[in-house]
């Protein structure tokens, strides 16, 4: 009777010790790069960190993280801190991190001429480095492109015409808060707060992720929604049949909601200076080769979006006012909440 | 004639150790008590710090959904756990054998993967709804899948296998003749299991519904798939969303307060039984053999769970990374070699230094020491019910404490190292969330050992250190088995620890599902998923696949 | 390692002359009552004690505290001379006192003889074997030596502990209602070999029992514990035959009690005169006679207003229990043969040459009254 556990227990003793013995180093982090990013975002990053390398011979490591936590850790860390570049993937974030005091003003030309003056914030010490569009999807075969309101877009969905038709996405996205955010910046508290309730009274279905949005709308679970453009293309990449087009939404009012991906120098870091150029290169010569494998939007005009995004037409966008995505983004999931948005 | 008993007489089941204790024992208690509590402690204390404990609005709505997803939750696992032991320990069925250990692998799956899988198969765009209505017409409308009873239906799949093992451990042990006694007096089986099989199994079903509550409680990943705001959900979403690490953290410590009631409700539960399972030594129960329809009903009840929350996610995910594969060939990603290597090493390293602190923990409680050793061992497990990220916050934030003292006191470079993330860090948090579920069953097992055991070894001169290595490791070693399973398969499956306290260059394997999936690569997730999924089942098949292992004999 | 040799060898030269256990003021408090207050108790050299209470009294506590499994809040312990508990601490593990457990505790996991040898890890390594070997002869287990505790009877069981106990020669045993557990018919077997094995070894023996019989037919000397107090300590017939209060008197055996008068050294009492009393020639006073069944003499007698009310068949002896005229009653052994009917009038009278004991209020009397 204990024969079986008497061999079960040194077995399972080997098993654990055994990559132990092999491995032996790698316990304490490997060696270091010559540049060190904490980055909330993963896509793109080792392709793009290669050709920088190739390009300067400086070689650059990352860890990826959520951006909130990766911000604490930054905090807690103070000076000690391994990290160069802070990489996030909101605007709300960037500003909320200049805030914070972790970022070092930067002095760069480069950067001031590549990157639009709402995408960044050079005393604050931050630069937006890739764009996304967040705008309305819809199905072509029941929805006439007509039927969507120009001006408005957003707010147009809480109209009784879409009820039962529309789908979005939770309210724990940063992309839902960031977007209700806009709204209330653009239109005042009460004002957002009754599109959000509209879209509520709509019946508005919540999804959990902008891919099983698409999906949906493709299988025909629902009509219109509100999806980052990048997504689409993914899909539309993998399958051009898909039954899901693009609306780029409020284009006779203030423009689509837009959403940046940017980074900044860690204060106190010794590296600042190559820290810089690699913000540098990313804003310039690196920018296809940051935004294009995602199908995201480039920050510097200069630079011309991948085909499959160049073939969504050019759209006008809404100013991004980082300060205010910070800002109210608290305000922002209140709104949600009071609207039952969930 | 007889005497009448003095009033002060306390009953003879009074818990009787070996009250005089030991300093040294007693003390190890109390370290391994402040280590584990101050990382929770420092997170606390900072929130504190800068502006009190606020709780943000709505708090309301959190806690009773919190509540409502709890108890469907104790309830659900408390049914399928309960009803599968008994299944499998009181019949004889086709494939029994085989589905008793089958029952157990949805241990090594991880919720929000499975939280996915079941989404992706059950919503709107989902196999089976696109099915359905290709066969019944495009009226059908959506399935309320993203809802509480989703949440619950999977929750309730990843996390019965707590209650099972517990339960069916019981039962295995417990002496035939209570059961045959009820038989015998006319009871039907069920009623026969119901009035004294359970009653004697209550123990380990509230060990195993503590566990389940916590994991319900700090879950955030599966909750919010499903739309379910729980407070854990808050907990994010006050951070994330309004950078309030304040309210983050008074919303987490009420979290530990839900804790706090789940474990005095355990104890409640299991009453005076704990320490007195010596009734239970039997060779265990007698399996009647079910035939004909009864049989195909027990055999169809055990694999539709089995396949439901083992077979399909598993289904899904291999069909997923065959299709991941055929676009470029996976196994010549080194990353593979490496992030396995990560998980397996960080997991291995956990689970031991977890049931470490556990026989430490029970060892020492057995040599004595009162009350206040006896609080401190338990205030270890409260870990369990802090959310990850917030422990993950503690540790750093006494790191960075401990770094800053360590310059105050001259040393230029502080903890160097430490502070900068490392794999000791990821450790004290493994240790931190993860000496609950291993104390749980160390401790388990300690108590089948009788005191007088322990006080005759002490008596012919074993000193406690002699006692622990000949008497109890030997006689606690499916406990402690038991325990290095649970923390592996925990530590495995663990992600938000690691995402936050990684040094540069280690990845695990939950890590890169995460990256992938938070970018929608479902595919290319599938094969790392599955990897998390086969490192969790071989210390599960290894620990539970023979019925003669039981847990905390 | 050469102190405790050296304390071995000199506890051994002490044994002859010091008790074994010696408690003095010993108190143990748990936390809302006393288990054991302020108790003075000696076992000398190679003694058997046997220690009875009701349950929950505080002899397993008292045990406990001999053992060193409890530190006493107040009070002394010395084992041998050597004082273990109060001003110094010796924890279990040092004081080698053998124990042994109701439930018998073996290590399920070890065979026989690991369990025996268990305690002999300071022996030389050489020396183990054959003293496992001696002991298990000693309890005639010699034939189970390789088997585990669950292939074994309760009986041997017992005994394995006994042997396992006695195995490293501790000056003093400790036996926890060691024969409770078994059944009727092999006890008093056990018990017999047990004692024996105990007096072979030459050790001093505490067993704490609650059953009447086995206190006391199995010790040198008896003692009596009520509350955490021990309330008198003696050879077991003292113990029986002139308890030191009602407690002792009723918990020892079955008694009656009815209100008495001695004057002139007389003891009258309701059934008329009992016996007289030396010694108590100048006293007039009114006590309580306790009268066990085994004093009481009954014959029929129609005239008689006492009457049986009750009939108990015990095989050897029948018990009767009998209604006096004021409404007490009083039960009475009587031989095999004699079965009274319930009702019979009869006549009640102390067996001659009986010394009933008296108590003024719940205090034996050992003398008159001041």
């Amino acid at each position: 009777m204990r024969r079986p556990l008497a061999r079960t227990l040194p077995a399972l003793a080997t098993t654990l010790l055994a990559p132990l013995a092999l491995s032996g180093c790698g316990l304490l982090g490997g060696e270091e790069a010559d540049l060190q990013v904490y980055s909330a975002r993963h896509y793109s990053l080792e392709e793009a960190f290669a050709e920088f390398t190739d390009e300067t011979g400086l070689t650059v490591e990352f860890l990826y993280g959520d951006d909130a936590e990766l911000l604490e850790r930054l905090k807690a860390e103070g000076a000690d801190t391994p990290a160069d570049v802070f990489m996030t993937v909101d605007a709300g974030m960037l500003w909320n991190a200049g805030e914070q005091g972790v970022l070092e003003p930067i002095d760069s030309t480069v950067l001031d001429a590549a990157v639009p003056e709402d995408l960044r914030d050079s005393d604050a010490g931050w630069y937006g480095l890739a764009m996304r569009a967040r705008t309305v999807v819809y199905d072509p075969e029941k929805v006439d492109p007509s039927e969507l309101d120009a001006e408005d877009t957003y707010a147009a969905l809480g109209d009784p015409q879409w009820k039962g038709r529309i789908c979005m996405r939770d309210e724990t996205a940063s992309y839902t808060q960031s977007l209700v955010a806009s709204l209330i910046d653009l239109h005042g508290r009460d004002r957002a707060q009754e599109i959000v309730e509209s879209w509520v009274a709509n019946d508005v279905q919540i999804m959990s992720n902008d891919v099983e949005l698409l999906e949906t709308i493709d299988a025909g679970g629902c009509e219109v929604g509100i999806s980052n453009h990048y997504y689409l293309a993914r899909l539309l990449d993998e399958d051009p049949d898909l039954g899901v087009a693009l609306y780029w939404a409020s284009q006779d009012g203030a423009g689509t909601h837009v959403n940046i991906s940017g980074a900044g120098v860690v204060a106190g870091t010794p590296s600042s200076a190559e820290a810089q150029q690699l913000l540098e290169w990313l804003a310039t010569d690196g920018q296809s080769a940051f935004v294009d494998g995602n199908h995201e939007l480039p920050v510097n005009p200069e630079v011309e979006p991948e085909p499959l995004v160049a073939s969504f037409g050019s759209f006008e966008r809404m100013p991004v006012d980082a300060s205010a995505y910070g800002s109210l983004n608290a305000e922002a999931v209140e709104v949600l909440d009071a609207a039952g948005y969930r | 004639m007889t005497v009448p008993a003095p009033g002060l007489v306390r009953p003879r089941t009074r818990r009787r150790l070996l009250a005089a204790g030991r300093p040294g024992w007693s003390a190890a208690v109390f370290v391994a008590a402040a280590v584990i509590a101050s990382p929770v402690v420092a997170v606390a204390l900072g929130a504190l710090l800068q502006g009190g404990l606020q709780l943000p609005g709505g708090v309301g709505g959190m806690v009773a959904t919190t509540l409502a997803l709890t108890v469907l939750v104790a309830l659900g696992t408390s049914v399928l756990g309960t009803g599968l032991a008994w299944l499998v320990s009181v019949h004889e069925f086709p494939g029994r054998r085989v589905l008793s250990w089958l029952l157990v692998l949805p241990l090594a799956v991880p919720a929000y993967i499975l939280g996915f899988v079941f989404l992706s198969t059950f919503d709107y765009a989902g196999p089976v709804q696109s099915g359905l209505r290709s066969v019944l017409g495009e009226d059908l409308g959506a399935l309320p899948v993203r809802s509480l009873g989703g949440a619950t239906i999977v929750l309730v799949l990843t996390l019965y296998p707590y209650v099972y093992l517990l339960v069916r451990a019981a039962l295995s042990d417990l002496a035939p003749t209570a059961y045959d006694a009820a038989r015998t007096l006319g009871a039907s089986p069920a009623r026969a299991f119901r009035t004294v099989l359970l009653p004697l199994a209550r123990p380990s079903l509230a060990a195993g519904l503590a566990l389940v509550t916590m994991e319900v409680l700090t879950d955030f990943a599966t909750v919010q798939y499903f739309n379910v705001r729980t407070v854990s959900v808050g907990v994010y979403l006050v951070w994330k969303g309004s950078f309030d690490v304040a309210s983050a953290v008074s919303l987490a410590s009420l979290v530990l307060l839900f804790a706090v009631a789940v474990l005095a409700a355990e104890r409640a539960l299991r009453g005076d039984a704990r320490y007195h399972q010596r009734g239970g030594r039997g060779r265990g129960l007698e399996r009647r053999r079910l035939i004909g329809g009864q049989a195909v009903a027990a055999t169809g009840a055990c694999a539709t769970v089995a396949a439901l929350a083992f077979g399909l996610p598993v289904l899904r995910l291999v069909t997923w990374a065959a299709s991941a594969a055929a676009e470029e060939n996976p196994f010549t990603d080194t990353r593979f070699a490496d992030h396995l290597t990560s998980s397996v090493l960080v997991a291995a390293i956990a689970a031991a230094t977890c049931v470490v602190v556990s026989v430490v923990l029970a060892h020492a409680l057995r040599l004595g020491g009162g009350p206040w050793v006896r609080a401190a061992a338990q205030a270890t497990t409260f870990g369990y019910a802090v959310p990850g990220a917030v422990v993950g916050i503690g540790v750093l934030a006494l790191f960075s404490a401990a770094d800053r003292l360590l310059q105050a006191l001259g040393r230029e470079d502080g903890t160097g190292i430490l502070v900068t993330g490392s794999v000791l860090g990821i450790l004290l948090a493994y240790v931190v969330r993860f000496t609950a579920p291993a104390y749980q069953a160390v401790d388990a097992s300690f108590a089948r050992i009788p005191p007088t055991v322990s006080a005759s070894a002490l008596t012919l001169g074993a000193g406690p250190g002699r006692l622990l290595g000949r008497v109890h490791l030997p006689l606690a070693r499916s406990g402690v088995a038991v325990a290095l399973t649970l923390v592996i398969v925990d530590a495995v499956k663990e992600l938000p620890l690691v995402l936050l306290l990684r040094p540069f260059g280690f990845t695990t394997l939950s890590v890169w599902v995460y990256e992938l999936a938070s970018e929608n690569f479902w595919e290319r997730a599938a094969l790392p998923a599955l990897l998390i999924v086969l490192v969790a089942v071989v210390p599960v098949a290894l620990t539970f696949r023979n019925p003669a292992t039981r847990h905390a004999r | 390692m050469m102190a405790g040799v050296m304390s071995t060898s000199e506890t051994a030269t002490r044994v002859a002359t010091e008790p074994a256990l010696r408690l003095r003021g010993a108190s143990k408090s748990y936390a809302e009552h006393d288990a054991v207050r302020s108790v003075d108790l000696d076992i000398a050299a190679g003694e058997v004690l046997t220690l009875i209470g009701p349950s929950g009294c505080g002899k397993s506590t008292l045990l406990r505290l001999a053992a060193g499994l409890e530190r006493p809040d107040a009070g002394t312990v010395e084992l041998g001379g050597r004082e273990v508990a109060g001003s110094r601490w010796v924890p279990p593990e040092k004081r080698r006192v053998g124990l042994v457990f109701q439930d018998h505790a073996l290590f399920p996991h070890l065979d026989v003889a690991t369990n025996v040898a268990f305690g002999l890890d300071r022996l030389p390594r050489a020396q183990r074997g054959p003293r496992v070997a001696e002991v298990l002869d000693l309890v005639g287990l010699a034939h189970v030596r390789d088997r585990h505790p669950h292939e074994l009877s309760g009986g041997e069981q017992q005994r394995v502990a006994l042997a396992r106990a006695l195995a490293p020669c501790p000056s003093l045993v400790l036996l926890d209602e060691p024969f409770s557990s078994l059944d009727e018919n092999l006890r008093a077997q056990v018990r017999a070999d047990t004692l024996a094995a105990i007096r072979a070894t030459g050790s001093a023996a505490m067993v704490v029992t609650h059953d009447q019989t086995e206190a006391l037919s199995l010790g040198d000397r008896l003692a009596v514990m009520r509350d955490g107090v021990v309330e008198q300590v003696g050879h077991p017939t003292e113990v029986y035959e002139t308890p030191a209060n009602r407690f002792v008197a009723t918990f020892m055996g079955d008694a009656d009690f009815l209100p008495a008068h001695v004057q002139r050294a007389l003891l009258t009492c309701e059934i008329g005169v009992v016996s007289t009393v030396p010694g108590w020639g100048g006293s007039d006073v009114h006590v309580e006679v306790m009268l066990r069944p085994h004093e009481v003499a009954l014959r029929a007698e129609a005239s008689s207003t006492a009457v049986v009310e009750r009939v108990e068949y015990h095989g050897a002896f029948v018990l009767h229990e009998v209604r006096l005229a004021s409404g007490r009653t009083v039960r009475s052994w009587q031989q095999h043969g004699v079965r009274l009917e319930v009702g019979t009038a009869v006549d009640v009278t102390v067996v001659p040459g009986s010394r009933p004991v008296l108590l003024s209020g719940d205090t034996a009397l050992t003398a008159p009254p001041a």
